[in-house]
């Protein structure tokens, strides 16, 4: 009688416990870009964890339990490194007892170890700010950084699920041709936001500004991650008084505090930009993320 | 007439020749039309052909355009990567980070022992003025591809003589298969939710009372622990901890078997994006031999001990929400802690059977992205029965409760200055404190500990 209430309650466990399709390929994301491109490579029985959402900021996330498990769960952790994921990606590793993705193993893959790198700081000191000695994190809204990061991505996914290569290179193959017929497109609207003058709160579109050519006049952060004190706000006012950009952008996740301040006084638009996968409704995929981005800006390019 | 003649003849040979000429020409224009058309047709097709081709020439240029544009920078990066490229010694020194705490206070009689408790270690309010507090070294590294290894080591003055405390000294695995992890050395026990946390990553300036009157300020373990991950999609997270050290409220008792062992379990998720929760359980049991009181280095008066056994039961639950997860600029946590203890064994030569609980509950709310401000109730209360009158564990007759406030700013991740004001009710006398603490934090970057 005690033995069948025992098993009852152990079937129960299990029931709770659900354990994880053990066959399909299992990854974890840290932002939703890299959610977006394993969506793009791999296959659909692919099982994708996202750790954040476009309306979290990145830098300052917690080791989550659920991302504790979800880690632990993970034959591959898809993240931007650059030190971007520095205050939780670590620890959740550290936690999780999962050899197959610590750093420097297969299952361990930081995009950002894969393209060129802006801003990298000549002086790394914390009087400056939370620098990132590495460069700048923010690296996905450049076209070539996705091309790249695909390419590498893809052969990551097939030496983990060898079985399965012949199929990540023809989803690779697809991919990489409708990026390349989507940049055509893209290159054909360029023109128009070339130059552009923005403010923008943080360097979260470095790379955006290096691929349309746009004029960032000013970051609000006097400092990466500390919030701008009302002094700096003032003297940011002054400066731009006498020729104020088109407008102040920035992600859904920042502070709108000081880009409505700014832009209130200056008379000029806030933008927020989508600047992720689900930044706006239709920000779907990469594809839509760069298509709203683009399409954002023109509306307030002359 | 003559002339006529030949007309009419020349005529009558001509016009047939003129009609088959004019009929020559007819065709011939037909089918000049046709080759126009047909070349035109031809020429268009090809036009198409040509252009079809110039517009792949023009993709291919801006492709071969974009990859020269990438190779430039490509090499670029290359030669920026390489001038910065060292061979430097130190380049596998661990990540090494220190804090500087410290505080000002006004306290009025303060305590430092509660009744009815004996005491696990410095706990209790300090004394009025500026005191420095702590400062903490902590370097940390993978050892190799197994092994993680940790080192914290305190300094602290203390009546003008330096103290050095071993904080925390462990290695973890990190190529155990299953979710499972293995630490070895001095490290903070899993049993309760704030005591894997350092001193310096609290909301409040001291720790809650049960965390006082139970851990002495914190549980540390001299042994080994093992913890196991469920495969789930929540966390579901159990383990165990061997101590031979003397951690309070164990004792270190040179011998083989431990003097404590403890059982934890955790349970923990999201609800959407807003929420994330963890509960925990554990079990610390404890066989203590001549268990005395922490204020080692100030011995007035022979102190009582204490020999049996210590049964310690500790639930813990923690909730945070932000609107829609983002916890930069706004977020709100609440968390709470309920410990119960049984004590079983002789103190001062006593036959000593006592009770005790506590419990406290805090929630801090950061209300803009720099500001945060927290209310917290913690409370202790001893039964330890009427045969230890006289003794420090005579029962006082009531619980010992503190109210506190605090408000804190931080102006970057690394710095925080707090302003707490505390209802002390730990003696019968209230107690009005203040304390207003600095927590600098230099070098490595912190960890976001849930």
């Amino acid at each position: 009688m005690r033995s069948k209430t025992l098993i009852r309650i152990i079937a129960l466990l299990l029931i709770l416990v659900s354990p994880l399709n053990a066959n399909a390929l299992s990854v974890f994301a840290c932002e939703p870009e890299w959610g977006a491109l394993v969506a793009e490579l791999a296959g659909e029985e692919t099982e994708i964890t996202i750790a954040t959402t476009a309306f979290q900021d990145p830098h300052s996330l917690q080791a989550r339990p659920s991302l504790i498990a979800a880690v632990r769960n993970a034959d591959l952790v898809v993240c931007t490194g650059a030190d971007l994921e520095i205050g939780w990606l670590p620890l959740l590793l550290r936690r999780a007892g999962n050899p197959a993705v610590q750093l420097g193993t297969q299952g361990n893959f930081l995009a950002a170890n894969y393209v060129r790198r802006i801003e990298i700081p000549k002086t790394i000191d914390r009087s400056q700010g939370d620098v990132h000695p590495q460069g700048n994190p923010h690296i996905h809204l450049h076209p070539r950084s996705i091309s790249r990061v695909a390419d590498e991505l893809a052969e990551r996914l097939s030496q983990l699920d060898s079985s399965n290569s012949a199929d990540y290179a023809s989803r690779l193959e697809y991919f990489q041709h409708r990026w390349d017929e989507a940049q055509s497109v893209w290159d054909e609207r360029i023109g128009k936001l070339k130059g552009m003058r923005l403010a923008s709160h943080h360097r979260s579109f470095s790379y955006l500004a290096d691929w349309l050519d746009l004029d960032i006049v000013a970051t609000l952060e006097a400092k990466p991650g500390i919030p701008p004190s009302g002094a700096q706000l003032a003297t940011l006012l002054e400066q731009l008084t006498p020729n104020p950009p088109v407008g102040v952008i920035r992600t859904p996740y920042e502070n709108e505090k000081p880009s409505a301040w700014l832009s209130d006084r200056l008379d000029i638009p806030q933008i927020q930009l989508p600047f992720t996968i689900g930044g706006t409704d239709k920000a779907v995929d990469l594809f839509s993320l760069y298509d709203q981005t683009l399409r954002i800006l023109e509306e307030y390019a002359n | 007439m003559y002339f006529s003649k030949a007309a009419v003849i020349l005529t009558l040979v001509l016009l047939p020749v003129a009609a088959v000429n004019a009929q020559d020409t007819a065709g011939e224009i037909a089918e000049l039309r046709q080759l126009v058309s047909e070349m035109r047709t031809d020429y268009e097709t090809r036009i198409s052909a040509l252009e079809a081709r110039l517009v792949a020439a023009e993709r291919a240029a801006r492709g071969a355009e974009r990859d020269a544009e990438e190779a430039y920078e490509i090499a670029e990066q290359t030669a920026v990567d390489q001038g910065a490229g060292t061979s430097a010694p130190n380049s596998y020194n661990p990540s090494i980070g220190a804090i500087l705490m410290g505080h000002y206070a006004d306290v009025d009689s303060g305590w430092d022992e509660i009744p009815g408790f004996q005491p696990g270690g410095e706990i209790g309010t300090g004394g009025s003025g500026f005191s420095l507090g702590e400062a903490e070294i902590n370097m940390q590294a993978n050892v190799d591809a197994k092994h993680f290894g940790n080192v914290t080591i305190g300094l602290h003055e203390d009546e003008g003589e330096l103290e050095i405390e071993l904080e925390e000294a462990w290695f973890h695995t990190t190529d155990l298969p299953a979710g499972i992890t293995a630490t070895g050395g001095r490290f903070f026990s899993a049993s309760g939710y704030l005591n894997s946390f350092h001193f310096h990553s609290d909301d409040f300036t001291d720790r809650p009372l049960p965390y006082q009157a139970f851990y002495g300020g914190r549980y540390s373990v001299d042994g080994i622990q093992a913890r196991w991950i469920a495969p789930t999609k929540l966390l579901f997270e159990m383990g165990a901890e061997l101590n031979w050290g003397g951690g309070f409220p164990a004792t270190g008792n040179g011998e083989t078997s431990p003097g404590a062992y403890t059982l934890f379990a955790k349970l923990g998720g999201d609800i959407g994006d807003s929420h994330s929760w963890l509960v925990g359980a554990s079990h610390i049991s404890a066989d203590a031999i001549e268990r005395s009181g922490g204020h080692g280095h100030e011995i007035v008066i022979p102190e009582e001990t204490f020999t049996g056994d210590s049964d310690l039961t500790v639930v813990d639950f923690v909730w945070k929400w932000a609107p829609a997860g983002n916890n930069s600029i706004r977020n709100f946590k609440i968390q709470g802690e309920f410990f119960s203890r049984a004590e079983d064994g002789i103190y001062a030569d006593i036959d000593y059977n006592g009770e005790q609980t506590g419990w406290y509950l805090q929630g801090v709310w950061q209300f803009a992205q720099t500001w945060r401000v927290g209310l917290r109730h913690d409370v202790v209360d001893s039964d330890n029965g009427s045969l230890l009158v006289g003794t420090e564990l005579e029962d006082p007759g009531r619980s010992s409760w503190r109210n506190s406030l605090m408000f804190d700013w931080s102006p970057s991740e690394f710095s925080r200055l707090r302003l707490q004001y505390t209802n002390d009710r730990v003696l019968a006398e209230s107690d009005n404190q203040w304390f207003l603490q600095y927590i600098m934090s230099v070098g490595a970057h912190a960890a976001h500990q849930f």
